[in-house]
């Protein structure tokens, strides 16, 4: 999709004004992080195993070209195909080609934000073939031309009301000619409409939430079961993945799946989890007949050995946009890109450059609320220190910003020079502040004061001014 | 949260601390705009036994450069405050946040430099927060104060996340004469400061610090403590512009029997 990261600001305007978003942001702040916070209060050794399920993705990065092949020639002794794609570019022709060579005209796909990185449903329909998101969220998303605003709930964005709306005006072409507006009913108008297009799907393509390299199973968890039809009934199933999701064992999948959906939704275990191995087998009773894994690289193997490596353990849970009080404030299409939230502010300048995701890492009052739930314990707030601290370094930080510290940096590496300063701005802000206590207004303070007063300093000088007038002790 | 035992059980006819030079990091806050809260550090780290001294080479603790990613300056700065304090006893700083710099990103500061490293961790080693000071290492539980009145508490980010400051500042001010403590939702959510976070993003930190003014208000408490200035300076400013009644002060100042000064923002009696 087309970056609007480099107008976050003016996203953010936008979305703080947006009645329909602000009224659904206002529900997913206390949701999530009440139902996770439930769950983890359920196990005990919940602490423990975000510890093993770092070291797991930790082990899996370090040997990562070891459980790649190892994951690969699994798949292909299963009868299955592995495709290496270097870029976006590459994964969308090796996909198209799949499906121009299975005569494709629909492909059903669930949800996977590496379709979303790569932006394939354009590719396809450019090409004639017609992508139907089945995933609930996602299918409602691409009736209404959006992208997700978040990574496990696409719609998340969006009022009962809009959905009501949205369905109305796409569904009533198919006959359904009645306004709904019952959460259940919506869902069960959805369903009718998917089956449908389930049924005339030539190529089902899902994501993958781990590829476990002993078995050369992609493993996908849903709650809703659409990726079960989308990868059992047409002949071709595609999995697309990004390489950092291979793991060595399936007890590892095992451990990381007790973290993954209590950090994400609080529920002990997604409603469906799939290990899809190898393409139909002579005695199963159904499956594709043609199978294929596509793995994408798009620049995560130039991460691997550098400070910013922590970010490729990332299991995308959501829990760092569930519990990040500014995602919670301007929701997730206003960080531009298709990863919101936290990780979406150290993915983002990874993958389409920090000169156009500049803001996202900037965007954050370091709370570190995110880096306390992830289940695999990356540092989130480190992370986007170190890319600004690489923007400072490409002088791409604001010219005002960098005066503005150098002045500081200069002051405060000179105590006696610092004392003097601070003594005069101590003692005209407290005379002209002493009536209110506070200011309305300040010269060069203007993004303090258009929303709060500026309290004035105490009477009587700085700590330090009064504290050697009483003769304390300094050294 | 439980707290380790004190270290050296004092008699208990002194305080603990006795024999101690602290050296206190005030903070440019502190120093600047509301040098009440470092006089209030002083009284209870003395009441504790301790002594305490103030080095005049303290300005700033790195924050605003290392946050922005200029490395280079908040390791030149990190530098000034390695020397100016590591001949202490104890290092103790009124803020969760400039106590988290030293205490928790100081050494990370020093990668390349292993000499600088080791002083810096010495440092981070002995550097606390002043709750966590009084009560994790003192074994303070109790403090002479009185303050009439409903109270609520923010839990102010670095000292919550990275330095577990949480239950040590409701445990003294449990032992305040008169003072109630009434829990404001969601006491752990960021207020929208984070620094010079609040300038860049105005229009953020103000959603942010709605939710929070909000779920302060509906507590009803007449008071809002917390442990870091640059928390109480932004909710009181926008308590302030919104004209909720709710007094602003810092934590130290009520347990050292200053709350009766005038509360951040409110004009002083002249």
């Amino acid at each position: 999709m087309q970056s609007t990261a480099h107008a976050f600001k003016d996203n953010v305007e936008h979305a703080l004004v947006d009645g329909n978003l602000q009224q659904s942001l206002a529900l997913l702040k206390v949701g999530f992080s009440e139902r996770r916070r439930q769950a983890v209060e359920r196990l005990p050794e919940f602490e423990a195993l975000r510890d093993r399920a770092r070291d797991i993705k930790n082990h899996a990065l370090a040997h990562l070209d070891f459980y790649l092949e190892a994951f690969e020639a699994k798949v292909t002794a299963l009868g299955g195909h592995v495709h290496w794609a270097p870029t976006a570019q590459d994964a969308r022709d090796i996909i198209l080609d799949i499906c121009r060579e299975a005569g494709a005209r629909t492909v059903t796909k669930s949800k996977s934000m590496i379709a979303e990185e790569i932006a394939l449903n354009d590719h396809l329909a450019a090409n004639g073939i017609e992508p139907v998101e089945t995933d609930l969220g996602e299918y409602i998303i691409q009736l209404r031309r959006e992208p997700p605003s978040h990574i496990i709930a696409p719609a998340v964005h969006l009022t009962k009301d809009q959905v009501a709306d949205t369905f109305f005006e796409h569904h009533r072409k198919l006959g359904f000619d009645k306004r709904l507006t019952e959460r259940s009913d919506l869902v069960a108008e959805a369903r009718q409409v998917l089956r449908r297009r389930f049924q005339e799907a030539d190529v089902g393509i899902t994501g993958a939430n781990f590829l476990v390299a002993e078995t050369g199973s992609s493993m996908l968890v849903t709650n809703e079961g659409n990726a079960d039809l989308g990868n059992t009934l047409p002949r071709v199933h595609v999995v697309i993945a990004s390489i950092e999701k291979v793991i060595p064992t399936l007890e590892d999948a095992a451990t990381l799946l007790r973290v993954l959906a209590r950090s994400a939704t609080g529920q002990e275990w997604s409603s469906y989890t799939t290990f899809n191995t190898g393409p139909k087998r002579p005695e199963d009773p159904d499956g594709p007949a043609h199978y294929h894994v596509v793995l994408l690289d798009n620049g995560r193997s130039g991460v691997l050995g550098t400070q910013m490596q922590d970010m490729l353990r990332c299991i995308r849970c959501g829990a760092c946009m569930n519990h990040c009080p500014v995602y919670a404030a301007i929701g997730g299409h206003a960080y531009g890109w298709v990863y919101p939230g936290p990780i979406g502010a150290v993915l983002t300048p990874q993958l389409i450059g920090v000169e156009e995701a500049g803001n996202l890492p900037n965007a954050s009052t370091f709370c570190g609320r995110c880096e306390s739930v992830c289940p695999v314990r990356i540092p989130l707030p480190k992370l986007m220190r170190h890319w600004r601290e690489r923007e400072f370094e490409r002088h791409l930080t604001p010219a005002s910003v960098r005066q503005g510290l150098a002045l500081w940096a200069f002051l405060a590496r000179r105590p006696a020079l610092y004392r003097r300063v601070t003594g005069i701005a101590n003692r005209v802000l407290a005379l002209f502040g002493r009536v209110a206590g506070r200011y309305a207004w300040l010269p060069l303070a203007g993004g303090w004061t258009r929303y709060r007063d500026f309290p004035a300093p105490q009477r009587g000088g700085t700590f330090h001014a009064q504290w050697r007038a009483r003769g304390g002790a300094r050294r | 949260m439980t707290h380790p035992p004190v270290s050296a059980p004092a008699p208990s006819d002194r305080p603990p601390g006795l024999g101690w030079t602290v050296g206190l990091f005030v903070t440019c806050l502190v120093d600047m705009f509301r040098p009440s809260v470092g006089f209030a550090a002083v009284k209870l780290l003395e009441d504790a036994g301790c002594r305490v001294v103030v080095p005049d080479v303290q300005t700033c603790c790195g924050q605003p450069a290392y946050n922005s990613g200029d490395r280079g300056d908040a390791r030149r700065v990190a530098a000034q405050v390695v020397s100016a304090f590591e001949g202490f006893d104890h290092v103790v700083v009124p803020s969760g946040s400039c106590g988290g710099m030293i205490a928790h990103h100081f050494p990370d500061l020093f990668d390349d430099d292993p000499s600088m490293r080791r002083r810096a961790e010495a440092l981070a080693g002995k550097t606390h927060e002043l709750m966590s000071f009084l009560v994790d290492v003192l074994g303070v539980r109790r403090v002479a104060a009185r303050y009439d009145g409903s109270v609520t508490y923010h839990d102010s980010c670095s000292g919550l996340r990275e330095l577990g400051v949480k239950a040590q500042p409701r445990t003294l001010l449990a032992s305040v004469d008169g003072l109630k403590l009434v829990e404001m939702a969601n006491p752990e959510v960021c207020c929208g400061f984070g620094g010079t976070f609040c300038v860049k993003y105005p229009d953020i930190s103000n959603a942010m610090l709605v939710d929070k003014t909000a779920d302060i208000g509906a507590t009803g408490a007449g008071t809002l403590l917390a442990g870091d200035l640059g928390c109480l300076m932004n909710m009181a400013g926008k308590l302030q512009r919104d004209g909720q009644a709710v007094q602003v002060r810092h934590t130290a100042e009520v347990l050292a029997g200053a709350g009766d000064i005038a509360a951040i923002g409110e004009p002083e009696a002249a």
